[in-house]
């Protein structure tokens, strides 16, 4: 029977395949931090550095998230709904992070607010400190994780359609009532499928940021930046605990993508 | 106060999200890539190529490129398997593991460089250690660049009619046939787009490889860690020469993901 032996040779191949690179590293992650049991982790996971990390990761996530998925909305529907001259380059644009290197954007904003950059001189005037601060950190974060919620707007709204919106205009209805009570519960899915995803690239980023944070230990190391900095110290149990909530937290993402995507293919 | 209400693209709503999108976009995308490109310029054009051509940045973007393209090559052929095993195939967890080829995804990066050198690192709990080679450098762009092939072509492969299938085997075609005449010309767009996204992924990629490459110059060091270095170093002009050169790849990559959608929906256009 060669169908059924190219079956499960190719069933053998996948699964092999995904052991080796995939799973198989996941494992790693708990079974190292949890070497030298839990107290041990517990310990190393309350340093105060590491407190620092994990809140800067979330404020930077707090602030980065909410803005990406407002503009996320808003180009989605301005790419949709209005045919305007230069679309389909607004369009490339939004692409644009998801194939530039994260160390690209982070010079490029190093070089935007330094010392002799177009930025730097105006700021350092008004005494704000954009490198090595938070400012610049966020606006890394925005940069990378800019495109996800838009990618899953702009095909909704192409699919839903604008029916229902010209008929609730018909009705009387004002443009923000229409955006509130047809358009936004329309696509919800697809935003919350995006929230998650620009969630996830938020609290995971390190190119970028590492360019633009300076590394101050206790001051400007995100969550990713302490695993490297505990790694290089020799700081084993340090980096595999950090690693271990970041590894439960992208988990958690995956769950709530697969809860997600049902409705997403059934809308 | 009534508006013109069946055109959308007039009125003050629709210009301001127009305005939100651009200002957005053009403050942090547009502004900085340009400050790079200025920057780059800055000592004039003979000078970017004198530094973009030098021995250590033509070696970390030889390794970036080359480590890019092997990753490509296993990516087009064991995510395409992938895909099929994950379409076609039936077996218990399935579910489970197609949820988990998100997880590259998901994971920090760096965290999965780290859990490599776990894995197959001096303290390997198999026996394998290829930290800071080149082999590792490769397995750890395998690991983030996993989804992208797989989930391009997942899709298309659920959508292929199978009764076109059903009819070339009845007619007495082999499986390789149907394979090469039938299903490789759908799924190839997908194919092809996958495999660019994970090209401009394996170029650009850091996170993963900072902990396990060992960034040697000339032997492990890829063009992400050269950039990374040299701003490190202070050496600016050295560091923008080859991101530009980063720069100029992406844009290429989104070039030709936009000529093979081109391509591929050709027909539903015509």
């Amino acid at each position: 029977m060669p169908r059924r032996a190219s079956r499960y040779g190719l069933r053998i191949v996948a699964l092999g395949y995904l052991l080796v690179v995939l799973i198989a590293p996941l494992t790693m992650v708990f079974w190292r931090a949890f070497d030298k049991g839990a107290d041990h982790l517990w310990h190393s996971l309350s340093d105060p550095n590491t407190v620092h990390a994990f809140k800067l990761t979330l404020i930077i996530a707090a602030i980065a998230v909410p803005l990406n998925t407002i503009f996320g909305i808003v180009c989605g529907l301005a790419i949709v709904r209005q045919r305007f001259p230069g679309a389909g380059i607004v369009n490339a644009i939004v692409d644009l992070p998801l194939a530039i290197s994260p160390v690209v954007v982070g010079l490029s904003l190093f070089l935007l607010f330094g010392r002799t950059g177009w930025f730097g001189p105006w700021f350092q005037q008004h005494g704000i400190q954009m490198l090595f601060a938070l400012p610049s950190m966020v606006i890394a974060t925005i940069f990378v994780s800019l495109p996800f919620v838009a990618r899953e707007v702009v095909p909704t709204l192409r699919e839903i359609g604008d029916e229902q919106e010209q008929a609730a205009r018909t009705l009387g209805a004002g443009e923000w009532t229409t955006f509130w009570r047809i358009t936004l519960p329309a696509i919800r899915w697809a935003v919350i499928y995006g929230v998650v995803l620009t969630t996830a690239r938020c609290l995971g980023e390190y190119g970028a940021v590492a360019v633009v944070s300076g590394h101050i230990e206790g001051q400007t190391e995100t969550a990713t930046l302490r695993v490297q900095d505990a790694y290089e110290n020799f700081d084993l149990p340090g980096a595999y605990g950090i690693s271990l909530v970041l590894a439960v937290l992208s988990v958690l993402v995956l769950v709530a993508m697969t809860l997600l995507k049902p409705k997403e293919s059934s809308r | 106060m009534r508006r013109s209400s069946r055109r959308p693209s007039e009125g003050a709503p629709a210009a301001l999200s127009l305005g939100f999108t651009t200002a957005y976009l053009s403050a942090i995308v547009v502004l900085p890539i340009a400050a790079l490109v200025w920057a780059s310029r800055a000592d004039g054009v003979g000078s970017f190529w004198e530094v973009a051509s030098s021995p250590e940045a033509v070696a970390a973007l030889k390794l970036s490129l080359g480590a890019a393209l092997v990753v490509s090559a296993v990516n087009a052929v064991l995510g395409t398997i992938t895909a099929w095993v994950l379409v076609r195939d039936e077996f218990r967890g399935k579910q489970v593991v197609n949820a988990l080829i998100d997880l590259p995804f998901a994971l920090p990066t760096i965290v999965a460089g780290l859990t490599l050198l776990a894995l197959y690192g001096p303290s390997s709990p198999v026996g394998i250690d290829i930290a800071f080679t080149r082999t590792a450098i490769v397995a750890a762009l395998l690991f983030v660049t996993l989804p992208f092939v797989v989930r391009t072509v997942q899709p298309v492969l659920l959508e292929l009619d199978r009764e076109t299938e059903e009819a070339a085997r009845s007619l007495g075609a082999g499986e390789l046939r149907v394979f090469r005449s039938i299903i490789l010309p759908n799924i190839l767009p997908g194919i092809l787009s996958g495999v660019a996204l994970a090209f401009a992924r394996a170029v650009g990629e850091i996170g993963a490889l900072v902990l396990i490459s060992g960034n040697l110059p000339f032997k492990t060091e890829v063009a992400s860690v050269f950039v990374f270095n040299h701003i490190q170093s202070g050496d600016q002009a050295g560091a923008s020469a080859v991101a530009v050169v980063m720069l100029l790849i992406s844009f290429g990559i989104l070039l030709a993901i936009g000529g093979v959608r081109f391509l591929a929906t050709r027909h539903e256009r015509a």
